[in-house]
């Protein structure tokens, strides 16, 4: 029986032998991240049950990126408690400041994980790197305390669920709509424990921003992870990051699947997710007539250069509606040098967007673009559960940056065919 | 390892606010957390649960936040176990990483009824109810995760072995 590359990496980092769907093994980690909200936990777990060692300094990631800059008093608080801690144990990634991006935006720009990696992060959306043909996971911030001490994690073998993309894409259509669409076909437990390894022709056209949106958004189905093999455009890209050997790893022809389902791209438009679950997709044609009141595009999901582009390509010569505010957050440092040096910056402040530092704010409801009561914001992150913009009476809907970019500037949900020529 | 007691039945999507309601987040202490376990599913449940009882729920059980309070507060009540058809990803870890042992059966969490005495065993995965008479097999927990549960969570376990 063949294996999939979820079996086969699981397998490369484990002692354990002949391993199946639901047995328990141990793993060795290349990469264990935390962030400023879950890193104070797990350091103080690590102090107050160790004597203080890191297993593997090298292989530990912090990144600020939720609140920073700081907000407030308490989140000052946090991040000088990861700051201190990374300082004491010469953890050399550690992103702050003028470093720090949002995390899964940063770590593939930097080169620190890589095609066939088992990675575990104390953030959900840790899944974002199977785009680049590793095994990734959210955890627990004990899991993380775990890793700081051992480099190891238990694991749970999964199923996995495979889903093809067959056919072109329609025009204005990126790896948000496909994997809203996808999200709307199988629920939000529709992947649960599982591993989505997400393939096909449609996939292959895609470039590494894209894909690392579609697996950003694996853990919105439940999943333990989404995988997308690496190929050509996945090794151009790692190549020139990478300081460390990395592997390829391709599924067996007749490795295990629980399930095999095909979509075809001929029907799959802009999708935009209603209120208040991911899975609430439907094509952007089918909104209606919803009004907003801001549009936020960045966060991990749609803030790399690729999706910057697609929006300025909208904006350009536009303006933004009145009475909406449009927040544009490029996701890293690296993405707003670009972007300026692209001219997008430029764009975006002629059409009237606000351009914020690189950093988590308005997608956890964090700062910097929080919702009032009764308000809806547009945005292209990856959640929309009741409250997570701000109010509790407020309402996110969520999309990919080419129908955000189109409703800042009609000021309701709209296709980008009304806007763009 | 094997573990026996009373039943208490819950149904499907069984959330962490139900298990431990956020209002009780401000104290991590387990004493404190366990009095307050299932109160806004069962208001009664902490006071009259016995050491060693079971709770059996339906699928998804845990899902919601990835508080790790939820299991600590299962556990600190008393409960020996809880055995489900499914349950939410991060509750599963986090169960293991604080020490509470959890068996998935579908038949079990289907058949087995309020109040009845069930027996477990953990390295086998065999439920009984010794009520009905009836067997049922769950995916046994491998060796290492026993011993996880022994030594009473993640951090201890390897705080004892010097490792996962
Ligand atoms: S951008 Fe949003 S989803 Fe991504 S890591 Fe930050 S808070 Fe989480």
């Amino acid at each position: 029986m063949g294996l999939t590359i979820a079996e086969k990496i699981l397998a490369a980092h484990t002692d354990a032998r002949g391993i199946e769907p639901g047995d328990i093994i141990k793993v060795n980690l290349d990469v264990a991240l935390s962030n400023d909200i879950t890193a104070p936990i797990a350091i103080r777990e690590f102090e107050a049950k160790s004597a203080g060692r890191l297993a593997d300094s090298d292989k530990i990631v912090f990144v600020l990126d939720h609140f920073t800059p700081n907000k407030d008093i308490a989140s000052a608080n946090q991040c000088k408690m990861v700051r201190d801690f990374a300082r004491k144990h010469e953890v050399k990634n550690f992103f702050d400041g003028g470093d720090a991006g949002v995390e899964h935006a940063l770590l593939p720009e930097k080169g620190l994980v890589l095609p066939g990696d088992m990675i575990i992060g104390a953030d959900s959306h840790t899944c974002t790197y199977g785009a680049l043909g590793a095994f990734a996971t959210g955890v627990g911030s004990t899991d993380l305390a775990a890793a700081m001490l051992t480099a190891q994690a238990w694991m749970k073998v999964p199923e996995s669920m495979k889903f093809i993309f067959k056919g072109d894409l329609l025009p204005w259509v990126g790896g948000k709509d496909l994997i809203l669409y996808l999200i709307g076909r199988i629920g939000v437990d529709g992947g649960l424990y599982r591993v989505l390894e997400i393939e096909g022709p449609a996939i292959t056209s895609l470039d590494v921003s894209n894909r690392l949106t579609m697996s950003n958004m694996a853990i919105e189905a439940g999943a333990k992870a989404g995988i997308i093999k690496a190929d050509e455009k996945t090794v151009a890209y790692v190549k020139q990051r990478a300081k460390r050997p990395y592997t390829v790893y391709e599924s067996d022809a007749d490795a295990r699947y629980e399930s095999i389902t095909e979509f075809d791209c001929a029907n799959i438009e802009p999708q935009v997710a209603f209120p208040h679950l991911p899975e609430n997709a439907r094509p952007v044609s089918e909104a209606g007539e919803v009004r907003i009141d801001q549009v936020v595009i960045g966060s991990c999901t749609n803030g790399r250069i690729e999706d910057l582009r697609v929006a300025a390509g909208i904006l350009k010569g536009q303006k933004v509606a009145r009475g909406l505010r449009c927040i544009v957050l490029p996701a890293t440092p690296e993405v707003f040098l670009q972007a300026e040096a692209e001219g997008l910056i430029r764009t975006f402040l002629e059409s009237g967007a606000i351009i914020g530092p690189p950093t988590c704010g308005p997608c956890l409801g964090g700062h910097m673009g929080i919702l009032a009561k009764g308000e809806k914001s547009l945005a292209t992150t990856n959640r929309n559960f009741v409250g997570r913009m701000g109010d509790p009476a407020s309402e996110v809907y969520l999309s990919g940056p080419a129908v955000a970019a189109a409703s800042a500037v009609t000021g309701k949900i709209s296709s980008p065919e009304e806007v763009a020529s | 390892m094997k573990f026996h007691g009373r039943a208490y039945r819950f149904g499907n999507d069984v959330d962490t606010d139900a298990i431990i309601p956020a209002r009780y987040l401000n104290m991590s202490d387990p004493e404190h957390l366990g009095k307050h376990c299932m109160e806004d599913a069962d208001p009664g449940f902490a006071s009259r649960v016995r050491k060693g009882d079971i709770i059996v729920a339906g699928k998804n059980f845990g899902c919601g936040s990835s508080r790790e309070h939820a299991p600590i507060a299962i556990k600190a009540c008393g409960v020996s176990c809880v055995i489900a058809s499914s349950f939410a990803r991060i509750f599963f870890r986090n169960s293991f990483n604080m020490g509470l042992p959890i068996f998935e059966s579908d038949e079990a969490s289907a058949e087995i009824k309020e109040g009845d005495s069930v027996e477990v065993e953990a390295s086998t995965g065999v439920i009984t109810n010794l009520t009905s008479g009836k067997k049922y097999t769950a995916k046994p927990i491998p060796a290492f995760m026993q011993q996880l549960i022994e030594d009473g969570g993640l951090m201890e376990h390897i705080r004892k072995r010097g490792g996962i």
